[in-house]
């Protein structure tokens, strides 16, 4: 992105826009590992999408729907804190590109 | 009409933080900040000392805030969100304003405890109509995990570090929550993200509350803490089963615990996960570990004596 | 030239900058007490008690908080106001650059006053001195008089929409602050209708369009926010000048940059900020009558400095004598003498310059002190030389 010059910074450097660090993808800080949603195993607790730092928990109509890599860095506390279904986790943690 | 407080009902909330902020994998702190702007119902103004929080939500054009967001410095969001609600009471009352807004202070353990204690003492004793919220993290993380006073006894830090003569720091934690709620104000509250509903809970009782009130709630921070990036909110939890991070709440002078674990778990399970307390695992710093878990003991005992009277419920 | 007649009142200089403020009735006001200043903002409030104003008050436990809820007030959306002293600004240092950098047209009385150690609560220049570089508009004023009327005029100027900018209005501690003098104060409509309405840019608590003050600005940036912010001082003296036209069609009193006293045929002359100025204008005519070409120049608006029109205005004297109530130390000269060598520092004929340090807290600066630089300065001007550049006076051995 081209970088504005002084005449055309916001006087106090006020931003006008919110929620523009929507346009900052953090998803590429992921070092290794992102997370997979099994979606049989989902029993649509929402306690990902409570406890996502990042926002990066897709849900609709009150519903986990998956991820949303542009932003996810890949913590894994989603897959930490899932219950899953009869032991088994409805997220899972996986090497990136696999 | 209030929204039920359900994660289902609540995910269907705008969320007030958007992703896109340069906080670290795994922080705690915007999952606090979530929860929090999730429980209101009003319209929120937030002001923001400086620290992880500030610096990661707003760089140059870039900002997380759909709320009205202020950042001044390092010690005085209290101050400043105290000018914030003075010019909206002066509005209001000369037919400028009709809304009814809430107000909100964010600030780190740093910005709370120690340089930012006198104007928070200050805002809260004027009374204006604001809730100050730290999110602690137990060290100066965001320049670099130095000790602050809210830093854990024994802990490893930058400028604590365990060494072979000072095996971290020395002193015990500063009791904040007591402090504050010995202003006499309405409303104090401790709460950790791994218990939602009692952080929600607590959050929108506050902001109902005409005047000042506080909230600490604790935030792990794994560069800090030398945990996993994983692990926020298991740590948390494992503080409050502890009884190391109790959850309680005076409102009017009156106590009360909101969760009492059935079985106290032993301190060590909140401390084993953490590289910062991994020196005091050593056989010869054995006498700090049971000096550690008689201050909690102790600090747990005197919270359940002054609670005496009013009601425990748990809420999970 | 329009006179309007005003109320005319024997009253301090503290009293008058309450009664401005009263008169401008801001929507906030922030403060915490110091001497001198208390007195202003004791007045203030008890307006505030009996209903005469509208403003809401923050009655802080600190200078620091004070600033720190002038910044988070303004930044709502409102007309603000508040007034320290010495120890007090310097507590607020942090937020001064805090308060310039955000654009906030906050308006701040200093009743300038010495700085800490050795503890001194009387009137010098070393506190606005010390917050010459924060990104403010320093207006300084001789007298109740100009106070009130600078006081008045700071409100219009900080809130232009040009310029946006906090402005600072200082006056002299105990000599001005606890002094009681003749002042002509305006009507209060009149005030009102000068001042205006309060005119929001960026305003927090617009909730259709959520802002986000005080952002982390990266090396990519910050430079040109600095750069934006020294390109807005440029338009401030132009702003003051036009505030300054329209007052007078109110007032009936002219107020420029600065004040230039007998100056235009002088070729000796002193450079003197606030009270002393009056002291010093007595003797400048005293000399005049003796035959001597003496003037004096008084600069008010001092932040932003105008370089060129001061330096203008001194180019042709022989020998200019610089009165500092205020020394930089290290810097080998006083604060004001290093502005106005910067000012003459493009011609290639210019005066011969000395510098006096004078008055510190609360030193009296009597006529024989004018009189004695005076003489140098006929000797300096007579011979080309000048012995010593910088010298305290009134200094015992």
């Amino acid at each position: 992105m081209k970088l504005k010059g002084w005449k055309d910074v916001n006087p106090g450097a006020v931003c006008t826009e919110a929620g523009s660090a929507l346009q900052f993808k953090t998803g590429s800080w992921r070092a290794a590992y992102r997370p997979r949603w099994i979606e049989e195993n989902c029993i649509q607790c929402l306690f990902c999408w409570a406890y996502c730092p990042d926002m990066a928990v897709n849900v609709k109509d009150g519903k986990m729907t998956g991820f949303n890599y542009d932003y996810c860095k890949g913590c894994g506390i989603c897959a930490l804190e899932c219950p899953g279904k009869k032991g088994n986790k409805a997220i899972v943690m996986e090497e990136e590109g696999k | 009409m209030a929204t039920p407080l359900t994660l289902k009902e609540l995910s269907k909330k705008d969320l007030l933080l958007t992703s896109g902020h340069r906080m670290c994998a795994g922080c705690g702190a915007p999952i606090i900040v979530k929860m929090v702007l999730l429980a209101s119902d009003y319209p929120l103004v937030a002001a923001n000392a400086t620290g992880c929080l500030e610096v990661s939500t707003c760089i140059s054009d870039y900002t997380a805030w759909k709320i009205p967001w202020i950042h001044n410095a390092f010690e005085n969001a209290a101050a400043t969100l105290s000018g914030v609600e003075t010019m909206y009471r002066s509005l209001k009352k000369q037919g400028k304003i009709d809304k009814d807004i809430k107000f909100i202070a964010f600030g780190g353990d740093g910005g709370t405890y120690d340089i930012g204690l006198q104007s928070l003492s200050g805002a809260m004793e004027r009374g204006h109509d604001m809730l100050y919220i730290c999110y602690d993290n137990g060290a100066y993380m965001n320049t670099g995990i130095q000790r602050s006073s809210a830093t854990p006894y024994g802990a490893d830090t930058t400028t604590c570090p365990a060494g072979s003569v000072i095996h971290g720091k020395p002193q015990p934690r500063k009791n904040l929550t007591k402090i504050m709620a010995a202003h006499d104000i309405p409303y104090t509250a401790q709460a950790s993200p791994s218990h939602w509903l009692d952080l929600v809970k607590k959050v929108k009782k506050a902001l109902d509350i005409k005047g000042p009130k506080f909230m600490n709630i604790l935030s792990p921070c794994n560069r800090g803490w030398r945990s996993k990036t994983n692990d926020a909110i298991q740590l948390s939890r494992l503080a409050v089963e502890t009884c190391c991070w109790p959850l309680y709440e005076v409102e009017n002078g009156v106590t009360k615990v909101t969760f009492k674990p059935k079985e106290k778990k032993p301190l060590v399970e909140f401390l084993k996960p953490q590289g910062r307390f991994k020196h005091l695992f050593a056989p010869e710093n054995e006498n700090m570990l049971k000096n550690f878990q008689e201050m909690v003991d102790k600090e747990w005992a005197s919270l359940l004596k002054s609670a005496e009277g009013g009601r425990a419920s748990g809420t999970e | 030239m329009a006179r309007k007649s005003g109320r005319i009142a024997a009253v301090t200089g503290n009293e008058a900058v309450a009664e401005a403020l009263r008169q401008v009735n801001p929507d906030v006001s922030s403060a915490y007490p110091i001497t001198p200043a208390t007195d202003i903002m004791q007045r203030f409030t008890s307006f505030v008690s009996n209903g005469k104003v509208k403003t809401e008050m923050i009655l802080v436990e600190s200078e620091h908080s004070a600033m720190s809820g002038c910044i988070g007030a303004s930044a709502a959306g409102g007309r603000v106001m508040t007034a320290t002293s010495s120890q007090g600004l310097a507590l607020m240092w942090e937020e001064l650059f805090i308060a310039s950098g955000n654009r906030l047209p906050i308006v701040m009385s200093l009743v300038n006053r010495a700085l800490s150690a050795p503890l001194n609560i009387h009137g010098d220049h070393s506190d606005g001195m010390g917050a010459r570089d924060c990104g403010w508009i320093q207006l300084w004023s001789e007298n109740a008089q100009e106070a009130y009327d600078n006081t008045i005029q700071a409100f219009r100027i900080a809130e232009h929409m040009d310029i946006r900018l906090p402005v600072m209005v200082c006056m002299d501690g105990f000599i001005i602050s606890h002094s009681i003098e003749r002042i002509e104060y305006m009507e209060d409509d009149a005030v009102s209708k000068f001042v205006g309405e309060y005119k929001q840019l960026n305003p927090l608590l617009d909730l259709g369009h959520p802002v986000s003050y005080g952002p982390l600005i990266l090396p990519d940036y910050y430079m040109e926010y600095r750069k934006a912010h020294d390109d807005v001082m440029s338009k401030v003296p132009g702003i003051v000048l036009n505030t300054a036209n329209d007052f007078e069609k109110i007032s009936g009193r002219k107020y420029g940059l600065f004040e230039a006293y007998r100056l235009d045929d002088a070729e000796i002359g002193l450079v003197i900020l606030n009270s002393a100025a009056g002291t010093s204008k007595d003797v400048i005519d005293s000399f005049r009558e003796k035959g001597i070409k003496a003037g004096l120049l008084k600069p008010r608006l001092f932040r932003p400095f105008p370089y060129e029109e001061i330096g203008n205005a001194l180019k042709n004297l022989k020998a200019v004598c610089v009165l500092d109530r205020a020394d930089a130390f290290g810097g080998s000269y006083g604060p004001l003498f290093i502005d106005i060598a910067s000012s003459l520092y493009p011609y290639k004929d210019k005066p011969l310059l000395v510098n006096k340090i004078y008055g510190l807290g609360g030193r009296d600066y009597m006529p024989s002190h004018a009189e004695l630089v005076l003489n140098e300065l006929v000797e300096v001007a007579k011979t080309g030389k000048v012995k010593m550049i910088k010298e305290y006076i009134a200094v015992r051995e």
